[in-house]
């Protein structure tokens, strides 16, 4: 188990204690888990665990087994003697297990009563990330277990302010953010998942070009199509304030557009009409579809907008692929 | 939150104003913050910032908001519109 050190006895009981100090073992996992390599197999054990040398009037954090929430959570505690109370989420973040409730009301119980944290600790309150209250009925967990759930900060790194502050949350740690580098980790997991679906249509792209106007023509349609997906997935991500525009799918037609001129001009021009209305059409499909599964990464779109986005946008592309398949028949045909 | 709109009167968010008891959890909870406190009544002042996770209603101890929550995302929403049509046999979606 990562960032063991020894275990402590207390009572009839015996508790991990673990490090603040993040490896080069641990670091590596971060980086591979954001390329979705092995994403999954860094479940950490739920259950109680001890960060420095904590008392029965230590705080008590509470977090998901998710290696990179541990990870977060643990380095920030760097000096302090605290309890880490960790929820079984499968391996799932704090936000996505509370939206699917296993960050929830009775996980928490549940953990509660089977650390017998009642008798480890003489206070009774718990402090969870904000992003967790989605799957968390506080009162409910004040008649069930008698404990006061505090809602503590959205990030990870402000808990140290938190609990040095007298636990008091200011505004700055309740603003949610969605910086360029937030954006940006995200992408690489994006494009991992991208992959298969784009060496499919590419290898189909490659091949019905080729067979109707040689390989060069070929390689350009892949070339275009990777761009575009790129385009969709990265570009938009990182430039998601400025594009104008709510909608992502929108958004991603707009970028979309802008990578067929550059590509246009990039390829030297002189398509026939036909290819140049076809990929016009086709190209901003392509990173509208992916700017418009961006939402699920992103942490301000609702469930409704993004169905009433969907709604719109899905009958459009369909619409825009098949009329560009259209017009490149026609064209080769006159 | 500051620099992100997203689309304008379709969170399903609702209160019932006369069961607040003003105590303030939905401003702890709430990411975005959507309401304010005025004269010990909570209110959604920014209504079209709501991304319907569902904090406030489930830490609501007066039962006063609803909303249909769930998770703003396309892969998701397909996959579970797929699934719902037996196209597609998956145990997970994504994250």
């Amino acid at each position: 188990m990562p960032g063991f050190v020894e275990w402590l006895t207390l009572g009839a009981g015996k508790i991990p204690r673990i490090s603040t100090n993040l490896s080069f073992a641990d670091r590596m996992g971060s980086w591979k888990a954001r390329w979705n390599i092995g994403r999954m197999n860094y479940l950490v054990p739920p259950g109680l665990y001890a960060v420095g040398h904590p008392d029965h009037d230590s705080p008590v954090l509470v977090t998901a087994n998710y290696k990179m929430s541990y990870d977060l959570v643990r380095k920030v505690l760097g000096g302090k003697n605290c309890w880490l109370l960790i929820l079984e989420t499968y391996g799932i973040n704090v936000w996505c297990a509370a939206g699917k409730g296993t960050f929830g009301t009775e996980e928490l119980i549940r953990r509660i009563n089977a650390s017998g944290l009642a008798r480890i600790v003489r206070h009774r309150i718990l402090i969870l990330p904000i992003l967790g209250a989605p799957g968390v009925s506080a009162h409910q967990i004040a008649k069930q277990t008698g404990f006061t759930v505090k809602y503590a900060a959205i990030r990870a790194c402000d808990i140290p302010e938190y609990l040095t502050n007298g636990m008091k949350t200011t505004t700055s740690m309740q603003e949610m953010t969605f910086t360029i580098y937030e954006r940006s980790v995200l992408i690489p997991v994006e494009l991992v998942e991208a992959i298969k679906p784009t060496v499919i249509i590419a290898l189909l792209l490659f091949v019905i070009l080729s067979l109707m106007q040689g390989y060069v023509s070929g390689l350009m349609a892949v070339c275009a199509y990777l761009g575009a997906m790129f385009t969709g997935v990265a570009i938009t991500a990182l430039f998601l304030p400025w594009i104008p525009g709510r909608s992502f799918a929108f958004k991603g037609a707009l970028t979309g557009f802008l990578w067929s001129i550059i590509f246009y001009l990039l390829s030297g021009g002189g398509w026939s009409l036909f290819m140049t209305v076809a990929a016009f059409l086709m190209l901003p499909t392509v990173s509208s579809f992916y700017a418009l599964s961006f939402t699920g990464c992103t942490p301000f779109t609702s469930r409704s907008g993004v169905k009433k986005e969907m709604r719109i946008a899905l009958p459009v592309m369909g619409c825009a692929l098949l009329s560009s398949i259209l017009i490149a028949l026609i064209g080769r045909m006159i | 939150m500051k620099g992100f709109q997203y689309l304008r009167n379709v969170a399903t968010l609702r209160m019932k104003q006369e069961r607040c008891i003003g105590c303030g959890k939905c401003l702890e909870v709430c990411p975005h913050q959507v309401f304010v406190l005025t004269a010990q009544k909570a209110q959604p002042v920014a209504f079209d910032a709501c991304m319907e996770c569902g904090a406030c209603a489930r830490n609501c101890p007066a039962n006063a908001l609803q909303v249909d929550a769930g998770v703003g995302c396309a892969a998701g929403l397909i996959t579970e519109w797929l699934r719902d049509r037996k196209l597609l046999k998956v145990k997970q979606a994504c994250c």
